[in-house]
C-alpha cells in the first residue's frame, strides 16, 4: 500500500498535543465522524497542555517533525482556571527555544479545540499541513 | 414568590422607656424603602397580649416568613417572641431580638441622637441577619402552583422537609456557612458556621455536593422601564400571582391588561449574558393560564424572540392561547419600549415581526419583564471549595454529558441550577445524580486515588518555591529533607494537571505517566521509519 505522502512528494509530519479530557475527544469524534485530514499528523494526549514542557516541543523538531500543535482546553480547561495564559507562556518559551535553532515559529500552533470541535480541527488540520508544505521540511542541521 | 423575604419589624416604646431616647419613628421609618420589610411598627409594648396577637395575625395574613422585635434584652423576652413566631406556624428560630433599651436607648439616656443612630444600626443588622435565607427550599419554596403539574412549590417543599425529619441519617444546618475545608478526598474535614456564631461545627465528610442555585436578573434602572409603577420582574409578578385569589389586582387596582417581555437579561449580545434560562417561558406560559382560570377577561400579550416552550411544555403553549393569550413576535435586533402613558398607565410599543413588521403600542396595567437566571454571588464558597466557573459565571461539571455532576476537585459534586439555567424537574434530577455519584463513593468505603501525580526529585529541587505558588491546589509544600528545603507535592491532593512540571526551572518535578524520559521517548519513536 502506498500512503499519500509518497504518491505527492512531501507531507508534513505534525504532532499534535491534546488533553485527555477536552481536545482528545474533539479529535477523536473527528475520526467518528469520518472527517479525513492527512495521516502524518499524529496525537500525544496530555492531562492539560499547560503541563507541556517547551523542550519537548523543540525535541519534537529535533526528531524529524515539521511542525507541532497544540490543541488546548482554551478557557474550558477544568483543571486550571489560568491554562489559556499558562500554555501561551510555554508556546512563547517555545518560540524562543526554535528561533535559537533557526527554526521558523510558525511551525508551531495552539488553538482551543472543545470536546465536540471535530470539525474545528479538521479545519485547523488542513490549514496547517498546507502551510507547513509550502515551507517544506525542515531544514536546519539540529 | 422570590426569595425576597417577607419580614415584620415591631419597634417597642417600652412605655417610654425605649422612645424617651430613641426616636423610634425614625427607626422605624428607616425601613420603609426595604421591600422585604413587609411590616414596620412601633408599637407602646411589644410584649403585652394584644401586641403579641397583632403580631400573629400579621404574620397569618401578610404572610411574613421572618420577624424582628426591637425592645429590651433578649433575655427578657427572647422565648416570649419565639412563642409567638411559633405560635403563628412560623420557625421560631426566623426571629431576631434587638436589644435597643438596655442598649441603646439607657446606656446613652445623654445621647438621643446617638442612641437613635445606634438603634438603626442594631435594628438594620438584625433585619440583615434575618433576610439571610435560613429556610430550605431555595426559590421553589417561594413558588405557588408551577408548571408542568400545577403542584404549589411551597407544599413541595414541605412534603421534601417533613420525609426528611424522619430520617435520623440526615441533618439539616440551616443558616450555616461552610467556612472551611481541608484534609484530601476521602478525608475531608469541614467547618460550618451556624447563625454566624464564633464557634463551628466541624464534620468529617466524604463527598460533598454544592446546589447553590442561582439569581433572578436584576434589570438596570430604565431597562424596558423597569422602575416605572407596574413594571415588574417575573418572581415579583409571581409573588402577586401566588399571594391572592380571584381577579388579579395591583395596588389596589383590577388588572385588565398584561403585556409580558421575554428575554429580559438573557440572550444579550456578545459580552453579555449569552445563554437562554430555559424555564422562562413556560413559567411565563403558565403564568398566563394561571392568570386567565382566575379571570378569563384578562387581555395578556406576550412579546417574544421566539417560545421555548420545549418539550411537553409546549401543550401549556397551545391551552395558553386558547385561553386567549396573544403572542407577538419581535425582530432579535428591535426590542420593545416600555413608556409611561399620559392617563398613568404604561404601554408597550413592539415591531410584530409576523404581520410584516408593523409597529403596535400596547397600554397595559402591568408590564412583566421576563427575566431569567443569573449565577448567584458565591465568590467565598467558589475559592473555598476551588470550584471551576465557566464563562457564563455558572459552576462546570467536567462534562455536561460524560460527567454532569462531577468536578475536578475529586468527591466535590454540583446539582441544580448553580450549573447553569435548569427548571425544577431537570435540578432534581442532576441533584438526584450528584446522591447517587456521593452513594457510589461513600458505599465502597475507601477512596481510590488516581496515582498519575506529580512528584519532586529532592536532588534536583533548590528550594526556590515556584511551583508551590503556581498550584492552585495547594498541593505542593515545603519540607526539609537532609536539612535543605525542598518541595513536595501531596499524592492525595495533587490532581495530575502537570501545569508546574514546566514551571520548575530545575526539571525537578515529573508528571508520573507524562515523565520527561517518557514524553521525549514517544516523540521519537513517533518518526522512526515504518517497518517495510
Ligand atoms: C419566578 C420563578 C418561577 C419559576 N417557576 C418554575 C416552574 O413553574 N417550574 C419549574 O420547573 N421551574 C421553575 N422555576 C425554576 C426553579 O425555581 C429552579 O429550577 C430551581 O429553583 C433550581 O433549584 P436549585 O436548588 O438548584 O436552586 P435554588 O432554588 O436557587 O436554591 C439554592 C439554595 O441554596 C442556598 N444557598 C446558596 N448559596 C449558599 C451557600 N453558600 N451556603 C449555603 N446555602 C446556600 C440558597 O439559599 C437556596 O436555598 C422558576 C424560577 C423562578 C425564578
Amino acid at each position: 500500500m502506498v500512503s499519500t505522502a509518497t504518491v505527492t512528494g512531501f507531507s508534513p509530519r505534525i504532532l499534535v498535543f491534546s488533553t485527555n479530557n477536552i481536545s482528545d475527544p474533539g479529535i477523536d469524534l473527528a475520526g467518528s465522524r469520518h472527517l479525513h485530514y492527512s495521516a502524518t499528523v499524529s496525537t500525544m494526549s496530555v492531562p492539560c497542555s499547560s503541563g507541556l514542557k517547551p523542550g519537548w516541543i523543540l525535541h519534537a523538531f529535533e526528531s524529524g517533525l515539521d511542525g507541532v500543535f497544540i490543541a488546548s482546553d482554551g478557557e474550558e480547561c477544568a483543571l486550571l482556571p489560568d491554562c489559556a495564559e499558562r500554555t501561551s507562556r510555554i508556546v512563547s518559551q517555545a518560540h524562543e527555544l526554535m528561533r535559537a535553532k533557526g527554526l521558523e515559529p510558525q511551525r508551531l500552533k495552539m488553538a482551543a479545540v472543545c470536546s465536540v470541535c471535530a470539525e474545528p480541527f479538521v479545519n485547523y488540520m488542513r490549514e496547517f499541513s498546507q502551510m507547513l508544505t509550502t515551507m517544506g521540511p525542515v531544514t536546519h542541521a539540529p | 414568590m422570590s426569595e425576597q423575604r417577607r419580614l415584620g419589624v415591631y419597634i417597642c416604646h417600652c412605655g417610654g422607656n425605649i422612645s424617651d431616647y430613641v426616636d423610634v419613628e425614625m427607626v422605624k421609618d428607616a425601613f420603609k424603602d426595604d421591600p422585604e420589610v413587609v411590616v414596620a411598627e412601633t408599637t407602646m409594648f411589644a410584649c403585652a397580649d394584644g401586641t403579641q396577637h397583632e403580631m400573629i395575625r400579621d404574620i397569618k395574613e401578610k404572610h411574613l416568613d421572618g420577624l424582628v422585635v426591637a425592645s429590651c434584652s433578649p433575655k427578657l423576652h427572647q422565648i416570649t417572641f419565639r412563642g409567638v413566631a411559633k405560635r403563628a406556624d412560623l420557625n421560631p428560630y426566623q426571629y431576631t431580638q434587638v436589644n435597643v433599651r438596655e442598649q441603646a436607648s439607657w446606656a446613652h439616656t445623654d445621647d438621643h441622637v446617638g442612641a437613635t443612630e445606634k438603634a438603626i444600626g442594631l435594628v438594620r443588622a438584625a433585619v440583615a441577619k434575618t433576610k439571610l435565607s435560613p429556610e430550605l427550599g431555595g426559590w421553589v419554596g417561594g413558588l405557588g402552583a408551577m408548571f408542568p403539574h400545577g403542584t404549589s412549590g411551597r407544599e413541595q417543599i414541605d412534603l421534601l422537609v417533613a420525609e426528611i425529619a424522619t430520617r435520623p441519617s440526615i441533618t439539616v444546618l440551616t443558616d450555616a456557612e461552610l467556612v472551611s475545608k481541608s484534609g484530601s478526598f476521602g478525608n475531608y474535614v469541614t467547618e460550618v458556621r451556624i447563625h454566624g456564631q464564633e464557634e463551628v461545627v466541624t464534620t468529617d465528610v466524604g463527598t460533598i455536593v454544592v446546589a447553590t442555585g442561582f439569581d433572578s436578573y436584576e434589570p438596570e434602572a430604565g431597562e424596558f422601564g423597569y422602575g416605572m409603577e407596574g413594571v415588574l420582574t417575573l418572581p415579583e409578578f409571581m409573588a402577586i400571582v401566588d399571594s391572592s385569589d380571584g381577579p388579579l389586582t395591583y395596588q389596589g387596582k383590577p388588572v385588565r391588561t398584561i403585556a409580558y417581555v421575554y428575554c429580559v437579561g438573557n440572550r444579550q449580545p456578545a459580552g453579555g449574558n449569552e445563554y437562554c434560562s430555559k424555564f422562562c417561558c413556560s413559567a411565563t406560559v403558565h403564568a398566563s393560564i394561571k392568570v386567565a382560570a382566575r379571570d378569563a377577561a384578562v387581555h395578556q400579550y406576550h412579546l417574544h424572540r421566539d417560545i421555548r416552550t420545549y418539550g411537553k411544555y409546549e401543550l401549556m403553549y397551545t391551552e395558553s392561547r386558547e385561553r386567549g393569550s396573544v403572542y407577538l413576535r419581535f425582530p432579535d435586533d428591535t426590542p420593545p419600549s416600555v413608556a409611561r402613558t399620559a392617563d398613568g398607565h404604561v404601554a408597550v410599543t413592539v415591531v410584530d415581526a409576523l404581520t410584516g413588521n408593523e409597529e403596535l403600542t400596547i397600554p397595559a396595567d402591568l408590564v412583566v419583564l421576563v427575566t431569567g437566571m443569573v449565577p448567584r454571588e458565591n465568590s467565598d464558597l467558589t475559592s473555598l471549595l476551588k470550584l471551576p466557573v465557566g464563562g457564563d459565571g455558572f459552576y462546570n461539571e467536567i462534562h455536561p454529558k460524560l460527567r454532569p455532576v462531577e468536578t475536578v476537585v475529586a468527591g466535590v459534586m454540583i446539582a441544580g441550577a448553580c450549573q447553569g439555567p435548569k427548571t425544577l424537574s431537570e435540578s432534581v434530577a442532576s441533584g438526584l445524580a450528584a446522591v447517587t455519584q456521593s452513594a457510589g463513593i461513600l458505599m465502597k468505603g475507601f477512596a481510590e486515588l488516581d496515582p498519575l501525580v506529580a512528584t519532586v526529585d529532592t536532588a534536583a529541587c533548590t528550594g526556590c518555591t515556584t511551583c508551590v505558588e503556581t498550584c492552585p491546589y495547594d498541593a505542593i509544600s515545603m519540607i526539609t529533607c537532609e536539612g535543605a528545603a525542598v518541595a513536595a507535592i501531596s499524592a492525595a491532593v495533587c490532581k495530575g494537571c502537570g501545569g508546574c512540571v514546566p514551571i520548575c526551572a530545575q526539571d525537578a518535578i515529573d508528571l508520573l505517566g507524562y515523565t520527561d524520559a517518557q514524553m521525549r521517548a514517544s516523540i521519537e519513536s513517533l518518526t522512526k521509519e515504518p517497518v517495510s
